[in-house]
């Protein structure tokens, strides 16, 4: 008992952030309700991203009712590669990526295979809404298929990793890199065992990561070291991130980036209740930031004054 | 502000149920604990007979109001019947079951809650009965004069000549006036008819009672027979099957009186009955709910005490359940415990309540693991979300039926009651737990539904605290202070116990 008070004493010292301080102090205070839908709805959060001129995964199509079902092999047939999702799931639920195809089956990225039949059952499920976060009606993506900068190439295994950048009040606060295992099945997803390498705001490289939750420092597939990695076009990767708060009006959000190695930074999608392990992948806390912007709150303006602000104030190790 | 606000509120809420509460206490007198506790009796009647075909018509006895024991809600079950009550003078109240046309094997129930009123009437007196004495000849009345007189002169009054007169009858002597007037091998019945003919003919007014013992479930009670008889303005009792009666708390449920039968029948043949009492406690709040002045009278009307006794058993266990919520509260956002569903652990504790415990665990477990199966066996199906959804719910409900069977065959009673497992609230975990599972994995599945579980079990365990019950029933207010508490609960921002655990590498 005498232990956990004591956690709880250093955790608040060192200005960690848990769910509830989350939804207490900055989710539901700073996050307009009738925004949601912008992030919560993927096909509208796309639509968002292009009329604000930020490049977006290409939308191959949408599959809204059941009877479109039937035209989706018709649809694919035009790609070799792309991604099933739902345009409402959560924490990555339900969504497939199809590297590639041999005849009538489709190679997944988590190295199993699907036939025509199972891939259209799939996209059912999704309309029917079981991925969804209230379980409503849901609409099912095809787009692009991400190919990934070969930065990652040596601490990823299979799948694409991306960036996720915590914005608050359209200050980049906090940001990692998700890496595929294979544990995570391919997904950059960390619930499904994905590690989450912390990234120094102010240099753009990789620090240590968070597997779980304990820390590592190499990969646990490739046994590469995770950090130290310069992520390319890291201040292009910042404004994005800044310019997300004016494309919601979300004060407080998590931004997924992918990199991809022809089209450069695309935007995945957004996150109006971002996870809270990026904390251990950059072994700082969150709230004494937040804090900090909060206090610099009036003096903050233009999308260049934030990056700046950010990268002065949240260099790794001065919390 | 919004903080203040929020204290504000809590504490007006809190203070305003403390108010009331310690009122109720102080100056009503209810009670804190539910240990002042009186028997309740629950007592049927099953009348079967054969009806054949055309009108038919059943009367029977029902109980009375009569000295400490009375009938607060009764109820008749008869399909197809007209009923009517009919008061007999002298005899009782009798219930008249009609129909037009019947046929086959009729059944009809007749059920009461009866209750020993605290405060008996000192005051009223009876009238005086007029006495019919039995009109006697021959040896009959020689013998009956010869006990009368022997009996008169061992007695100072009606008590102690009654009480001679029933002894010299039990314990009558072969060849003895009494056991001619009793004749062979008599029953109580005879005996207390004989009994009451002398105390009649030494002038004392005098009646045969019938009824039944009070026994703790009692599957077929007897009827039985004793004596009351008038003196001194009242009526007093006399039981003649077990003298210890008073002594082991024995009580007797007068039915009527004088020697009609039971039971008259007519369209109808082989009529039987059978009678059974059960044992409930209620909350000795009778006492407290008398003495009220006519303010605090409207007062109770007014409270869940004025409702009839089913919806006051029903409004037991709702009221409890805003306990097992803000308890559910607590374990999601201060201990961060995860569960299936908001608020599928309350209902799960819901349906422990009728199982108990050890079965709902087992019921639960059986009836998600069998579904889980099915559920992963109907993707290969490759069914949409509704279509499967349903069959799950149908599998489910046999499963429910099968297992009731089972456990009833198997001889635990218990199994009875799964009847009311929130069938659809159990489906949609099932289908909840398939998607968690194959996404991202058994073990975060099993965790989720180990965790719902426990979660309802904890809510269980509170909920069916006999103190927590009795005080949310009694103190319908102190759920204002569950109300205050959950609302401040809404604005703990403090970290989870779980988050202690999931952090502890950044607590350095």
């Amino acid at each position: 008992m005498k232990n956990w008070f004591d956690i709880s004493a250093r955790l608040r010292r060192n200005g960690v952030l848990g769910i509830n301080g989350r939804n207490a102090s900055y989710t539901l205070p700073y996050n307009r309700r009738d925004r949601y839908p912008l992030v919560d709805d993927k096909v509208l959060t796309k639509q968002l991203a292009a009329q604000a001129g930020v490049a977006v995964p290409e939308l191959y199509g949408i599959i809204e009712i059941q009877r479109e079902v039937r035209g989706l092999p018709d649809l694919l047939a035009r790609h070799h590669d792309f991604v099933v999702k739902p345009a409402r799931g959560s924490q990555g639920d339900g969504i497939i990526v199809v590297t590639g195809r041999s005849r009538s089956l489709y190679r997944v990225a988590d190295g199993s295979v699907l036939d025509e039949e199972e891939l259209v059952f799939h996209v059912s499920n999704i309309l029917s809404g079981i991925f969804s976060l209230g379980g409503q009606t849901d609409k099912a993506l095809i787009e692009y298929r991400v190919n990934f900068d070969p930065v990652f190439e040596a601490i990823t295994h299979r799948g694409v990793p991306d960036i996720r950048i915590i914005v608050f009040l359209g200050v980049p606060v906090m940001a990692m890199v998700r890496l595929p295992t294979r544990l995570s099945g391919g997904k950059a997803n960390l619930h499904q065992g994905a590690i989450g390498a912390g990234i120094d705001v102010a240099s753009g490289k990789t620090l240590t990561a968070v597997w779980g939750t304990s820390i590592v420092t190499e990969h646990p597939d490739t046994g590469n070291p995770v950090s130290g990695v310069s992520i390319p076009r890291w201040d292009t990767l910042l404004e994005l991130g800044a310019r997300s708060y004016e494309l919601t009006g979300l004060g407080y959000q998590g931004i997924d980036i992918v990199l991809d190695r022809d089209k450069g930074p695309l935007i995945l999608e957004l996150n109006a209740r971002p996870g809270l392990a990026i904390q251990m992948a950059n072994r700082a806390g969150l709230r004494s930031r937040l804090e900090k912007v909060e206090q610099h709150r009036a003096s903050l303006g233009s999308i260049a004054e934030r990056v700046a602000f950010a990268k002065e104030h949240f260099a790794a190790g001065r919390g | 502000m919004r903080r203040a606000h929020l204290y504000l509120l809590a504490g007006s809420l809190t203070t305003l149920a403390l108010a009331l509460f310690l009122y109720k206490h102080f100056i009503f007198g209810f009670p804190l604990a539910p240990e002042a506790r009186t028997d309740v009796w629950r007592v049927e009647v099953r009348l079967q007979f054969e009806a054949q075909g055309g009108p038919a018509k059943a009367e029977m006895f029902i109980p009375v109001r009569t000295g400490p024991l009375i009938v607060v809600d009764q109820s008749f079950v008869s399909p197809g019947y007209g009923i009517t009550t009919e008061p007999q003078p002298e005899e009782g109240v009798r219930a008249v079951y009609s129909i037009r046309n019947a046929t086959g094997l009729q059944t009809l129930y007749y059920r009461a809650v009866i209750q020993p009123e605290s405060l008996i009437d000192q005051e009223s007196r009876d009238i005086a009965p007029k006495i019919s004495p039995p009109e006697l000849e021959g040896p009959r009345l020689a013998a009956t004069q010869a006990v009368v007189e022997a009996a008169k002169r061992q007695s100072a009054d009606a008590a102690t000549l009654a009480a001679i007169i029933v002894k010299g009858l039990k314990g009558a002597r072969p060849e003895s006036e009494e056991s001619f007037l009793l004749g062979p091998q008599p029953s109580n019945r005879r005996l207390v008819a004989v009994a009451v003919d002398l105390l009649q003919f030494a002038g004392v007014p005098a009646r045969v009672v019938n009824g039944v013992a009070l026994a703790p479930e009692r599957r077929s009670a007897q009827l039985t027979h004793w004596i009351e008889y008038h003196t001194e303005h009242r009526w007093r009792t006399l039981y003649t099957v077990d003298s210890r009666g008073s002594e082991t708390g024995q009580q007797y449920l007068p039915w009527w009186r004088g020697s009609a039968p039971f039971i008259a029948l007519s369209g109808g043949r082989e009529p039987v009955h059978t009678i059974t009492t059960s044992r409930s406690y209620e909350y000795a709040l009778r006492t407290a709910l008398n003495r009220q002045r006519e303010l605090e009278k409207k007062l109770v009307e007014f409270s869940l005490f004025g409702l009839p006794l089913q919806a006051q058993l029903l409004f037991r266990t709702v009221l409890v359940v805003p306990a097992g919520i803000l308890l559910l509260v607590i374990l999601r956002n201060v201990v961060g415990i995860k569960t299936f569903g908001t608020f599928m652990p309350v209902l799960i504790a819901l349906a422990f309540r009728q199982t108990g415990l050890l079965w709902g665990l087992v019921f639960v477990t059986v009836v998600v693991a069998a579904g889980l199966a099915v559920r992963f066996y109907l993707e290969r199906l490759k069914l949409l979300l509704v279509p499967r959804l349903a069959t799950v719910v149908i599998v489910v409900i046999m499963l429910l039926a099968l297992l009731t069977v089972l456990s009833f065959r198997l001889g635990f009673e218990r199994g009875l009651s799964i009847g009311l497992f929130p069938i659809v609230i159990l489906t949609m975990t099932i289908e909840r737990m398939t998607v968690v599972w194959e996404e991202r994995g058994a073990a975060e599945a099993i965790q989720q539904a180990a965790g719902s579980i426990a979660v309802g079990a904890v809510c269980f365990l509170i909920m069916n605290f006999p103190l927590v019950e009795h005080l949310f029933f009694v103190f319908p207010e102190l759920l204002l202070v569950v109300l205050a508490a959950t609302l401040l609960l809404g604005r703990y921002s403090g970290y989870r116990l779980t988050e202690l655990y999931r952090f502890r590498v950044l607590a350095r």
